[in-house]
C-alpha cells in the first residue's frame, strides 16, 4: 500500500545511460581533443623562440627539463594516441559499416593508447 | 528479433514483498507489492493501480511487447515494462519507476509522445509512393544489400526507449532522435520510395550528423535494433549526396 509521499525531486533518473562504453569513448575523445588543442599554441610558442636564435630556444627548452613537464609530455602522447584510436573507431562505424556492439573496442582503444604511452616512457624520452 | 530477455525466476532468497518507489507529480510515492512468480514490472504497476491507488496514471495496451506503449524508466534504465521481469531488474527487492526521459510528462508514468512522433514526420519517416502508382509490383530480392539494411531496422515498435536513452536529445531538444532517423534510413533503402527530400530533412543541424555515437539507443533498444548504425548509414548517404552536388557544381 501507499505509505508516504516524499518531497518532489530527482531520483537519479536514467543516469545509468551516461555510463555506457560509447559515452565514455565520446567523452574521452573530446577531452583528449581539448588537451591537444591547448597544447598546440604552447608548441608554436616554443617553435617561435627558435626564430630569435638558438640560445633563446635552448633556454626555453631548459625550462621544460623538470618532472611536471615530463609527466605532461607523457600525458600528451597518451592523449594523442587515445584521440587517434577513438577517431578511427568513429570513422570505422560511420564509413566502414563496422557494427561494434560491445565495450571490447572501446577497451581496446584505451589499451592501445596506454601501450603507446608506455612505449614512449620505455624509449627513454 | 528481440533483445535477449532475462527469464530469471524469483530466487529462493528473495524478499516476499517488493518495495516500489514511483515518481509521481507530487513527489515519490512508496508502495509495497507482494512478489509473484514470473511477475513483470507492468504487472506490479497494474496491481498498484487496481488494488492500492486508482489515481496512479500509466499507459499500456498489448502486454506482449508489440505496441510499444508501456515504456518507463525502471531503476534508472529505460525499458519496456511488459517484457521486463521484476526478478531480473530488482534482485534486492526495490523497484524505482519513473516516466521516460526527454518527453513531457502527462501524469505520473504516462508521457506525451507527441514530440517523438512529430520528429518522425520531420525526418520524413513515412512512405512516399510518388505521383503515379507503379505499373507492377517492385521486385525486391531479400538478399539485396538495400533490403538487408531495411531488415536490420524495420522491427521498431515506437516505444520511445531509445529516445529516452539518447543524451543528444537531452542536450538538443530539436534533435530528431534515434527512432525517427532509423525509420528514415529504412525508407532511404526502400527502392519503391520516391521521396527526394528525405536526405535533406535528416541532414540539418538537428539531424543525423548530431549523433555522437554514444550508442545508448543501441544498448537499450528492447527489439535489439541498432539505430546508431542506421544513423551512420544516413551520415554516409548525406555525405555522398553533398559530394555529388559539389561535383556537379564544380
Amino acid at each position: 500500500m501507499r505509505t508516504a509521499t516524499s518531497t518532489a525531486g530527482r531520483t537519479g533518473i536514467t543516469r545509468a545511460s551516461l555510463r555506457r562504453p560509447g559515452f565514455a569513448a565520446a567523452l574521452i575523445h573530446r577531452l583528449s581533443g581539448i588537451a591537444l588543442a591547448l597544447f598546440l599554441p604552447m608548441h608554436f610558442i616554443a617553435l617561435g623562440t627558435a626564430l630569435q636564435g638558438a640560445d633563446r630556444l635552448e633556454s626555453f627548452l631548459g625550462l621544460t627539463h623538470n618532472g611536471f613537464v615530463r609527466t605532461a609530455e607523457w600525458g600528451l602522447v597518451c592523449a594523442l594516441a587515445v584521440h587517434m584510436a577513438f577517431g578511427l573507431r568513429v570513422l570505422a562505424i560511420e564509413w566502414l559499416r563496422f557494427r561494434e556492439r560491445n565495450a571490447l573496442v572501446v577497451s581496446g582503444c584505451l589499451a592501445t593508447a596506454f601501450a603507446v604511452g608506455l612505449l614512449f616512457l620505455l624509449s627513454g624520452a | 528479433m528481440t533483445a535477449p530477455v532475462d527469464h530469471a525466476a524469483v530466487g529462493l532468497s528473495a524478499t516476499e514483498a517488493l518495495r516500489v518507489r514511483v515518481q509521481r507529480g507530487d513527489g515519490v510515492a512508496d508502495y509495497v507489492v507482494p512478489r509473484r512468480a514470473n511477475q513483470t514490472v507492468l504487472d506490479v504497476v497494474t496491481e498498484i493501480q487496481r488494488d492500492q491507488d486508482p489515481t496512479l496514471a500509466y499507459r499500456f495496451a498489448c502486454r506482449v511487447g508489440m505496441c510499444g506503449s508501456c515504456g518507463m524508466t525502471v531503476n534508472g534504465r529505460p525499458r519496456w515494462t511488459c517484457r521486463t521481469r521484476v526478478a531480473a531488474v530488482a534482485p534486492d527487492g526495490v523497484l524505482t519507476l519513473e516516466p521516460l526521459r526527454n518527453l513531457p510528462v502527462v501524469k505520473d508514468l504516462a508521457v506525451d509522445m507527441e514530440p517523438f512522433f512529430e520528429k518522425w514526420r520531420r525526418a520524413h519517416g513515412y512512405f512516399e509512393p510518388g505521383e503515379n502508382p507503379p505499373d507492377d509490383f517492385a521486385t525486391v530480392a531479400p538478399s539485396s544489400p538495400a533490403r538487408q539494411e531495411v531488415d536490420a531496422g524495420i522491427e521498431c515498435i515506437n516505444c520511445g526507449v531509445c529516445y529516452a536513452a539518447c543524451d543528444l536529445v537531452t542536450w538538443n531538444p530539436d534533435y530528431l532522435g534515434p527512432a525517427a532517423l532509423n525509420r528514415a534510413w529504412t525508407l532511404v533503402n526502400d527502392v519503391r520510395d520516391r521521396d527526394r527530400d528525405r536526405l535533406v530533412a535528416v541532414a540539418g543541424d538537428a539531424g543525423c550528423h548530431s549523433c555522437h555515437s554514444h550508442m545508448s539507443c543501441t544498448e537499450h533498444c528492447p527489439k535489439g535494433l541498432s539505430p546508431t548504425f542506421s544513423i551512420a548509414g544516413l551520415k554516409r548517404e548525406t555525405g555522398k549526396a553533398a559530394l555529388r552536388r559539389f561535383w556537379r557544381r564544380g
